[in-house]
C-alpha cells in the first residue's frame, strides 16, 4: 500500500514539473538542447517540404533565425531543431500538448484561435483572391453569376466564399477539390470557372501549372488574413524571445530580404518564380508589428 | 477538454447562435447543414446500393452459368478490373478521366458518377459473393431442377438463386454496411456528404472532436440501420430448416 502510495505520489510530482515546463517553453529548450518546429508538407512557399525529411520556406527561413537567437539568448553551444510536420486539423492540438514547440506554417492568427494558443506578430498577410482561366472574362465576384466556383475542402475560404455569396446576391454554384491540386485540376479541366483561395496559393499552383499563362489572379480581395508563427498561450517569456527576434528582423530590413528570396527569386526545388510582391497590407504590418487578429483586418 | 455543443446550433456566416437551433427562419446553421450532409451520404449509399444489387447478381450469376466460357470470362473481368482497383482511384477516373474521353459525360453531376463508381466497385464484391453462394450449393440441385424439365433460366429462377441468395445474406449485409462507410470517398469529388461536413465545420468553428463525434454518430446510425434491415430480412426469409445456425430456431 505505501508503494503504491509512493508511487503516485512520484508521478503526481513529475506531472506538475511536466506541465511547468510545458508552459515555459525556453526552459524546456534550455534543459532538453532541442526544440520541435512544426512545419506544413505543402502550405505554398511559406513552409513545405524538399523530400527526405528536409522542410524550407519563408516561414520555416524565418523560424530557423528565431531559433538561432533564442540558442544565443540562452548560451546554448547547440540547439538541436527537431522538424515535425503537422496539417490543418491537427496543428493546434499537437502545439497545445507539447508535440510541436513553434509552429512555422500558414496558420491565420484569428480570435478563435487565440482562445487556444498564441500568436507571434503578424509575418506575412494573405489575400484570398480568384484565379480565372485568362481568356474566361471574368474580372470581378460579379461576373460569377451562374458559374461554378471552386474551392477546398476544410478552408476558411469556404466561408469567405459563402459570406460573399450572400452579401453580393451573387448566385453560384460550389464545387470542392479535397486539396488544393485537385482544386486547381478542377479549375484546369473546365468544372469550375474560378478558383477561390489564397493568394500566395493561387500564385503557386499557376506558377508550377503546365502553361502559367493561361490562368491570372483577378478580382477583388476577398478577405484579409494574417498569417503568424504559432506557438503555446500563456508563455509570455518565449513570445517576447519571438516576437523581438521577429521585430528585429523588420527593422534591420532582414525580413523583406527573405521575403523576396522566396516571393521574387527562383525557389526550390525547381527553380519555380512566385513573381508575387509584397502587398501594402504587409509593408504596413512590417512598419507596424502587430500581432492582431483576422477580425481587427476585417472591421476596417 | 471542455465541450462546446452549442457550436451545432451557430448559423454557418456569422457564427452567432441561432434562437432557433432547428427549423425554418434564420440563417442555416451547422445543424441543418450537418443533417443535409447526411441525407447527401444516405443518398449516395442507398443508390449505390441498389446499383451494386443489380449489378452485382446479374454478373455473378452469369459467372456460373455451365456451358458458355465467354460470359463467364467476361464476368470474372468485371470483377477483376472493379475489385483490382482502389476506390478512391476509381472514383477520379469517373469524374476526371472519362469525362475528357467522353465529353457527353462532361455535364453529368458528381453525385451521378459517385454513385455509379461506388456502385460499380460494389457490385464486383457482390458479384463475387452471389457466385460463391451459388458455387456452395450441391451440384445435384441444379441436375435435378433441369431432369425436372425447367430451362437454365427457370433453374436459376426457381431452384439455385432463391437458395443461395439465402446463404449469402450476411456477407451481403457486411457489404453493405460497407457502403456507407465508403460513401465517404465521395468528398473528394465535391459532394457535400458527411465527411466533407465533418473536414469542412471543424475548420471553421474549431470544434474538431465535438463536430467528429456527431458525424461519427451518424454513420453509425445509418450502418446499423442498414444492419438491422438485414437480419429482419434475413429471419423472414429463412427457411426452416436450412441453414441451422439462422437464428437457431430451425434445427434439425
Amino acid at each position: 500500500m505505501k508503494k503504491h502510495l509512493l508511487a503516485l505520489a512520484l508521478t503526481a510530482i513529475a506531472a506538475t514539473a511536466a506541465h511547468a515546463q510545458a508552459n515555459d517553453t525556453l526552459a524546456k529548450i534550455k534543459s532538453t538542447g532541442s526544440v520541435t518546429m512544426g512545419v506544413r508538407e505543402s502550405s505554398g512557399v511559406l513552409s513545405y517540404t524538399l523530400g527526405d525529411g528536409k522542410y524550407t520556406g519563408y516561414h520555416v527561413e524565418i523560424c530557423q533565425r528565431v531559433l538561432a537567437d533564442i540558442q544565443k539568448q540562452l548560451g546554448l553551444a547547440k540547439l538541436d531543431i527537431k522538424y515535425q510536420p503537422v496539417t490543418s486539423q491537427n496543428r493546434i492540438p499537437l502545439v497545445q500538448n507539447g508535440t510541436v514547440d513553434i509552429e512555422c506554417g500558414s496558420t491565420t492568427n484569428n480570435q478563435a484561435r487565440q482562445r487556444d494558443v498564441a500568436f507571434a506578430v503578424t509575418t506575412f498577410i494573405e489575400e484570398v483572391r480568384m484565379a480565372v482561366k485568362a481568356n474566361s472574362g471574368i474580372n470581378s465576384i460579379k461576373d460569377l453569376n451562374g458559374k461554378n466556383v471552386a474551392t477546398t475542402t476544410g478552408t476558411t475560404s469556404v466561408q469567405t466564399l459563402r459570406r460573399h455569396e450572400r452579401a453580393t446576391g451573387v448566385d453560384f454554384k460550389e464545387v470542392y477539390g479535397k486539396d488544393h491540386a485537385d482544386s486547381f485540376l478542377l479549375l484546369e479541366s473546365g468544372r469550375a470557372d474560378a478558383f477561390v483561395m489564397d493568394g500566395s496559393l493561387l500564385a503557386g499552383l499557376i506558377a508550377r501549372s503546365k502553361n502559367p499563362a493561361d490562368f491570372k489572379i483577378v478580382g477583388e480581395v476577398l478577405s484579409v488574413e494574417p498569417i503568424a508563427i504559432m506557438f503555446r498561450k500563456d508563455d509570455p517569456a518565449f513570445k517576447k524571445a519571438v516576437d523581438d527576434s521577429v521585430i528585429a528582423m523588420m527593422k534591420s530590413g532582414e525580413l523583406a530580404k527573405i521575403y523576396d528570396k522566396w516571393f521574387m527569386q527562383p525557389t526550390p526545388p525547381n527553380g519555380v518564380k512566385m513573381n508575387m510582391p509584397m502587398s501594402e497590407a504587409l509593408k504596413q504590418a512590417i512598419a507596424n508589428p502587430n500581432d492582431r487578429p483576422m477580425e481587427a483586418y476585417a472591421a476596417k | 477538454m471542455q465541450w462546446d455543443w452549442q457550436v451545432f446550433c451557430e448559423d454557418t456566416i456569422t457564427r452567432e447562435v441561432q434562437p432557433r437551433c432547428f427549423g425554418p427562419g434564420g440563417d442555416i446553421t451547422y445543424v441543418e447543414w450537418m443533417l443535409s450532409a447526411w441525407g447527401w451520404t444516405v443518398s449516395v449509399s442507398v443508390l449505390a446500393l441498389l446499383l451494386a444489387l443489380l449489378t452485382g447478381s446479374v454478373v455473378g450469376t452469369l459467372r456460373t452459368l455451365p456451358s458458355s466460357p465467354w460470359v463467364v470470362r467476361l464476368g470474372n473481368a468485371w470483377v477483376e478490373l472493379f475489385r483490382n482497383i482502389p476506390l478512391l482511384v476509381q472514383i477520379f477516373l469517373w469524374y476526371h478521366v472519362i469525362p475528357a474521353l467522353v465529353p457527353a459525360l462532361k455535364g453529368v453531376p458528381g453525385f451521378v458518377l459517385v454513385v455509379i463508381a461506388l456502385g460499380l466497385f460494389t457490385s464486383a464484391r457482390i458479384a463475387e459473393q452471389v457466385k460463391s453462394g451459388i458455387q456452395s450449393l450441391p451440384r445435384g440441385q441444379r441436375y435435378a431442377a433441369l431432369a425436372l424439365g425447367l430451362t437454365t433460366a427457370q433453374a436459376y429462377r426457381y431452384v439455385l438463386l432463391p437458395m443461395a441468395f439465402r446463404i449469402i445474406i450476411p456477407p451481403l449485409t457486411s457489404e453493405t454496411m460497407n457502403i456507407f462507410k465508403n460513401s465517404s470517398v465521395a468528398f473528394a469529388v465535391s459532394v457535400a456528404e458527411l465527411t466533407m461536413f465533418a473536414m469542412q465545420a471543424q475548420e471553421e468553428t474549431s470544434r474538431g472532436i465535438e463536430i467528429y463525434l456527431a458525424v461519427t454518430g451518424l454513420y453509425i446510425v445509418s450502418a446499423f440501420a442498414i444492419n438491422r434491415l438485414m437480419a429482419f430480412i434475413e429471419r423472414r426469409v429463412r427457411v426452416p430448416g436450412f441453414i441451422a445456425a439462422a437464428g437457431g430456431a430451425g434445427g434439425h
